[in-house]
């Protein structure tokens, strides 16, 4: 995750809170989080390599795969929930919010915008599955099974009567534009939700 | 001359004979009124006395856990967890100071059921105490307090090593930073119980175990022992540890046959590399093991369950500790399979706990937890660093 999503994302984190974050790679955030807010944490990842790395930097990790469900957390035992550019990859991204709800009150998503206009330029005039910085895979090695763009997940926000905190979309550069805000879903690269139920 | 030692081992090593004169009350109400412990320890403790770290053993475990004993035997195997003791290794003897014991009721130097009794000046035999993990972790507690150890950098264990590093933290969770559960279980199932019960069964229906007072009739139950240690092989070794230890021959067609005769027998003989090996191994064993001791350790094992004092909610036990916690499995164990040790991790998360936990893929079954597969060594090491940063000033 990048630098400027990182301080995006904490300033909804309370210090001292306790934060579990899915899919915490090679435990960077958390370890920053634990600096900066002294928070409590626990990360969720399968790779062993990260996990080793998580190890390394005193980051608090389990070896689970969230595909097979967070039954194991209890209801409302995290102050906080994150899943950084990790929900294109879930089977059931759906069945994941809600399972995060009942973990906290307190959740955070961050995705690539496939909506993002030079995505969909690359599919109107060439044809070709898009490719960019934030979708760097080709289609047939992409671990990215479900794209989703801002509207897609502000409809599923509204059907599932999720209530939206914070919505911020950023550029390559983590920092958004007047254009930006004017069309997120046009041309925004990164989406970074916060919200509750 | 004497030999030399790799230079990643401790080297030449001796234990250390710790007497203890202190009545130590027991959990079943009984206590021993004095004991001897046998210690070894490697590495140097420092000035702050902050480094050191407890390793536990299992059931056919003891002090010895790294280095050698004799300095002119040239076939001499190492210590029991001599892959990662020692300096470079996980539990760094440049940087902890290591302290490993045998536990009492063992039969490695510690009073346990073979010693003798000074009331009767006979070997205690069935009269020695049941002892449980609790006791064994007061006795430990001593030993810190002998060696001027008032918090552990950490407590490590595998099996039921881990046990009682549960135990430590439960019961002394202002007394280690650090606890390392290895292949372990919060408590042992129906299906373990009765492995145990087997194995007791077979010592004790020995015609040679004299009711336990086998010593004063010069002689041991040698068949029950290995037959215990029979069933305890295969309990210990996955399906698939033992296809890759005695199936090779069957890509060849001969189905893992004895290789000492290389044909089919028809007879109650040994025709199979599995027989022969298994045999073996009881029979080594059975020279080198109390029986008394076995029985005890597997009574141990049975009674082992932290969370009934605390309305069978294990994640109530862990609530006063105050260590961090690394919890690791393996894929093909199946005496303590991966899901009895994420039943240890969801608790400690549920009390909210800092824990991390590996599943190791391994395909030795339980024993893997003594073996130097790369990725658990290496976890080991990244995670005891960290440990040993915190806890060596000066060393950030």
């Amino acid at each position: 995750m990048m630098r400027a999503d990182l301080d995006i994302i904490q300033q909804w984190i309370e210090p001292g809170s306790r934060v579990l974050d899915l899919g915490c790679g090679d435990g960077t955030f958390l370890a920053h989080l634990k600096k900066e807010k002294q928070i409590l944490d626990c990360g969720l990842e399968i790779d062993p390599e990260n996990i080793n790395l998580c190890l390394k930097a005193g980051v608090n990790v389990i070896e689970q795969d969230m595909n097979k469900g967070l039954s194991n957390f209890e209801s409302n035992s995290f102050d906080t929930v994150l899943l950084a550019q990790t929900l294109q990859t879930v089977e059931r991204p759906d069945i994941l919010v809600e399972e995060m709800l009942r973990i906290s009150r307190n959740c955070i998503i961050t995705f690539p915008n496939f909506a993002y206009w030079r995505h969909r330029l690359k599919l109107l005039s060439i044809g070709n599955m898009p490719q960019s910085s934030s979708l760097p895979y080709e289609w047939f090695d992409t671990p990215n099974i479900h794209h989703c763009t801002i509207r897609d997940f502000d409809n599923l926000c509204r059907d599932r009567k999720l209530k939206i905190l914070h919505r911020t979309v950023v550029d390559f550069n983590h920092r958004s534009s007047f254009l930006m805000n004017l069309h997120p879903n046009l041309f925004g690269i990164n989406a970074i939700y916060h919200f509750t139920r | 001359m004497a030999k030399s030692t790799p230079s990643d081992s401790v080297g030449l090593v001796s234990p250390e004979l710790i007497h203890f004169d202190e009545p130590l009350e027991l959990r079943s109400g009984r206590s021993i009124d004095e004991y001897d412990l046998m210690v070894e320890t490697y590495g140097e403790l420092n000035a702050q006395k902050s480094n050191a770290i407890l390793i536990c053993h299992a059931l056919s475990g003891d002090h010895h856990a790294a280095g050698y004993h004799d300095a002119d035997d040239e076939k001499e195997k190492p210590g029991w967890w001599e892959c990662c003791i020692g300096p470079g290794k996980p539990f760094d003897t440049s940087r902890f100071f290591v302290v490993c014991l045998n536990n009492l009721g063992g039969c490695a130097g510690s009073t346990g059921p073979s010693s003798i009794d000074p009331d009767t000046g006979k070997p205690f035999g069935p009269d020695f105490p049941i002892i449980t993990v609790r006791d064994w972790v007061k006795s430990q507690a001593r030993l810190a307090d002998r060696l001027g150890i008032q918090t552990w950098a950490a407590v490590i264990g595998g099996s039921l090593g881990g046990m009682q590093v549960m135990r430590w933290a439960i019961s002394y969770p202002d007394r280690l930073r650090h606890a390392v559960i290895i292949a372990a279980a919060p408590k042992l199932s129906a299906q373990n119980i009765a492995f145990n019960e087997v194995a007791r069964q077979s010592i004790t229906s020995d015609p040679d175990f004299h009711e336990g007072r086998y010593y004063d009739f010069n002689t041991y139950p040698k068949r029950g022992l290995m037959l215990a240690r029979m069933v305890g092989h295969i309990n210990y070794l996955s399906d698939r540890a033992m296809r890759d230890k005695f199936g090779k021959d069957a890509i060849e067609g001969s189905f893992g046959r004895d290789l000492r005769s290389g044909k089919l027998n028809f007879s109650y003989d040994v025709d199979f590399q599995v027989e022969s090996y298994l045999k073996y191994k009881g029979e080594t064993f059975s020279t080198q093991f109390d029986a008394n001791t076995y029985l005890l350790i597997t009574k141990t094992l049975d009674y082992f369950d932290p969370s009934v004092d605390y309305d069978f909610d294990l994640s109530k036990a862990f609530a006063e500790s105050q260590c961090k916690y690394l919890v690791i499995s393996f894929s093909t164990d199946w005496r303590f399979p991966p899901e009895r040790s994420r039943e240890i991790v969801n608790n400690l998360v549920k009390a909210k706990k800092p824990v991390s936990y590996l599943e190791i893929d391994a395909d030795q079954g339980h024993d893997a937890f003594l073996l130097p597969i790369p990725r658990y060594i290496e976890a080991l090491k990244s995670y005891m660093d960290c440990v040993a940063d915190e806890v060596n000033p000066g060393s950030q």
